[in-house]
């Protein structure tokens, strides 16, 4: 602070550039740039968004006819739109507790391995660097194929049972099969470089402590010290994986199409409202937002019960 | 918040996890480990197998582990092949990865160092409206987003599929976390010599932080490469399709041979397996760093 006072009196006599002012230029030089960009491409957009939901915003971006709370009306009863936030929850009760469980089983047999740990850090890891649309491709052609040579129905073959059309079925509903395992050959390897990191930042001390006190190697540790000590992490997992469930797309247009009835999760369905045939942007910006203040009440709730970022690990 | 992302991930030797079955529990693990290993491994022989095979190959009744003739041809054919835009949205992948990747490091890491560094009465302000725009999930603002870039007559260009991307407050918010910690000597041994902001950012902070800017590119450019959902809200010409794009618009309607298909898929993850092989240690770091704190 004394050093920056010192300065700004120093260069009365010389223009604005130097000193404080000059701080200000420098901020400004290097901060501007990107607020500049922020606000045309991040701000301006909500803001646009915001007006047209309330407006009739059929095929243009600057309409006239304003409807008040129409398109929020119209999406709040649209029976298509809720059932895509029921497919989002059915798919969040599948994806979160699976990938937690998983991620955190390959993190801790991975750390407990002492040869060719790093080979199957890279195995698992690997995935994250596939496309959700080259894995749709893998899993939509090649293993969950309705047909006779698709992987899963080779297998259904050796074991003498009938094939199934896997993303077609929909009584058993077949088609989560699919939708759920794609996720998770793509995500595990994510979740388990964070678990392995927070395992590796637990002290083995405490380890060490609950062996002297008799605690038994295995579930009790896990239970009483691992656990507790991956909290933070945990609740990273959880929150990190529900918001990008509720964000899902990618694998349901590619695995089902944008038009298929069942199985379409909430950004699908505003991508055919907003940009499909019909081009209904009113609507398709209300049910952003919708959805916006779902995301941002969910994330508030898991803050307020799990204490994210006061955590202290 | 701040204690995570100083963990350097330095790999410790897990002496603590006494083994509760012995030597059948540490059999178990491996047999656990390399059944999951397999399972990972299973979509990438596919990919390949499929890339090499004949039409008739893949779709043969009798499930076959290896083409029966490797197919390297399909290569060029993907290539040739009129129907398929392939090498335009390999190219425009390209331009959007290394120029969004760039023009994100630039920008970020100036903003980050600026909010981190330089003295400014209101920097706090800027700094809270910038994380403010995390706030509002990513993928809800295709809309809001399109809307902009289509009254700037942006829909179907590279500059639509790009410079939009360009600004991304989570990066800014890591750059400024990182410089907050970055040791202040270096900084000042530079102002003594007369360095100002600019001299100091370049010739010294940019220098001694490459490893940083490593992991955040390593990411950058992965999730470019991959994204999906702007690419094909923007990509409404073919000529501005991405590998992503295309591959897509092919899955769904089927007018390709499944071989060309596959071998475009081989093609893409090429240049992610790369980045892979050379940066995984940054890949990771920057993993950690980003996930804990998102």
């Amino acid at each position: 602070m004394s050093r920056l006072a010192s300065r700004s009196r120093a260069p009365r006599r010389r223009p604005k550039t130097a000193g404080i002012h000059g701080n200000t230029l420098w901020f400004w030089v290097f901060v501007g740039p990107f607020v500049v960009g922020l606000l045309i491409f991040g701000y301006l957009p909500i803001v646009w968004s915001l007006v047209l939901s309330f407006f009739d915003a059929q095929n243009t971006v600057t309409p006239t006819s304003f409807v008040g709370l129409r398109n929020y009306v119209d999406m709040l009863t649209d029976r298509n739109f809720l059932s895509a936030l029921g497919t989002f929850t059915v798919f969040a009760v599948f994806i979160v507790p699976l990938t937690f469980v998983l991620s955190l089983a390959l993190a801790l047999l991975v750390n407990q391995v002492k040869v060719a740990r790093a080979f199957f850090r890279s195995v698992f890891f690997l995935p994250t660097a596939c496309s959700y649309v080259v894995a749709s491709l893998i899993w939509k052609l090649s293993i969950f194929n309705g047909v006779r040579f698709g992987l899963a129905n080779t297998v259904l073959g050796w074991l003498g049972l009938d094939q199934i059309a896997w993303l077609s079925t929909i009584d058993p509903p077949w088609y989560w099969l699919p939708l759920v395992t794609v996720r998770l050959w793509l995500q595990l390897g994510f979740y388990m470089i964070l678990f392995i990191a927070g395992l590796q930042r637990i002290s083995p001390t405490l380890y060490e402590a609950a062996y002297v006190d008799g605690a038994k190697p295995g579930w009790q540790t896990f239970r009483y010290i691992t656990l507790p000590q991956l909290r933070a992490t945990s609740v990273a997992v959880l929150l990190l994986n529900l918001i990008a469930a509720y964000q899902a797309f990618d694998e349901f247009y590619n695995l089902l199409g944008a038009g298929a009835s069942f199985a379409r999760p909430p950004l699908v369905y505003l991508y055919s409202t907003s940009l499909g045939a019909i081009q209904d942007l009113g609507r398709g910006s209300a049910g952003a937002l919708i959805l916006a203040v779902i995301i941002m009440l969910l994330t508030l709730l898991q803050n307020r019960i799990f204490g994210f970022g006061k955590a202290n690990d | 918040m701040a204690t995570a992302e100083r963990t350097t991930g330095t790999p410790q030797p897990i002496g603590h996890t006494r083994s509760p079955l012995g030597v059948v529990g540490m059999i178990l693990r491996w047999i656990a480990l390399l059944i999951a290993a397999v399972l990972f491994l299973i979509p990438f022989y596919l990919v390949l197998r499929n890339a090499l095979s004949t039409e008739a190959d893949i779709t043969a009744p009798e499930w076959k582990f290896f083409p029966s003739d490797l197919q390297w041809g399909n290569f060029g054919e993907l290539f040739r092949d009129e129907n398929v835009p392939m090498a335009r949205a390999l190219w425009n992948s390209a331009v959007v990865g290394i120029l969004g990747t760039g023009g994100q490091l630039i920008l970020a890491s100036m903003a980050g160092y600026g909010l981190a560094r330089i003295p400014y009465r209101h920097a706090d302000k800027v700094f809270y409206a910038v994380v403010a725009t995390l706030m509002i999930p990513a993928a809800v603002s295709f809309i809001p987003s399109f809307i902009v870039v289509s009254s700037l007559g942006w829909v179907s260009s590279l500059r639509g599929l790009i410079i939009p991307t360009l600004f991304n407050a989570f990066a800014t918010f890591l750059f400024r976390q990182y410089f907050l910690g970055f040791p202040k000597e270096l900084e000042e041994a530079a102002r003594v010599d007369g360095a100002g902001h600019l001299g100091t950012f370049l010739r010294i902070v940019v220098p001694n932080s490459l490893p940083f800017f490593a992991a955040i590119a390593a990411i950058t450019f992965i999730g470019n490469w991959n994204s999906f959902i702007w690419p094909l809200v923007i990509g409404q010409d073919s000529s501005s399709w991405t590998v992503q794009v295309a591959m897509s618009s092919f899955i769904t309607a089927q007018t390709i041979n499944i071989h060309e298909l596959f071998m475009a898929a081989a093609v893409s993850i090429v240049p992610l397996v790369l980045i892979f092989a050379f940066l995984q240690r940054y890949l990771i770091q920057g993993v950690t760093q980003s996930g804990i704190k998102d």
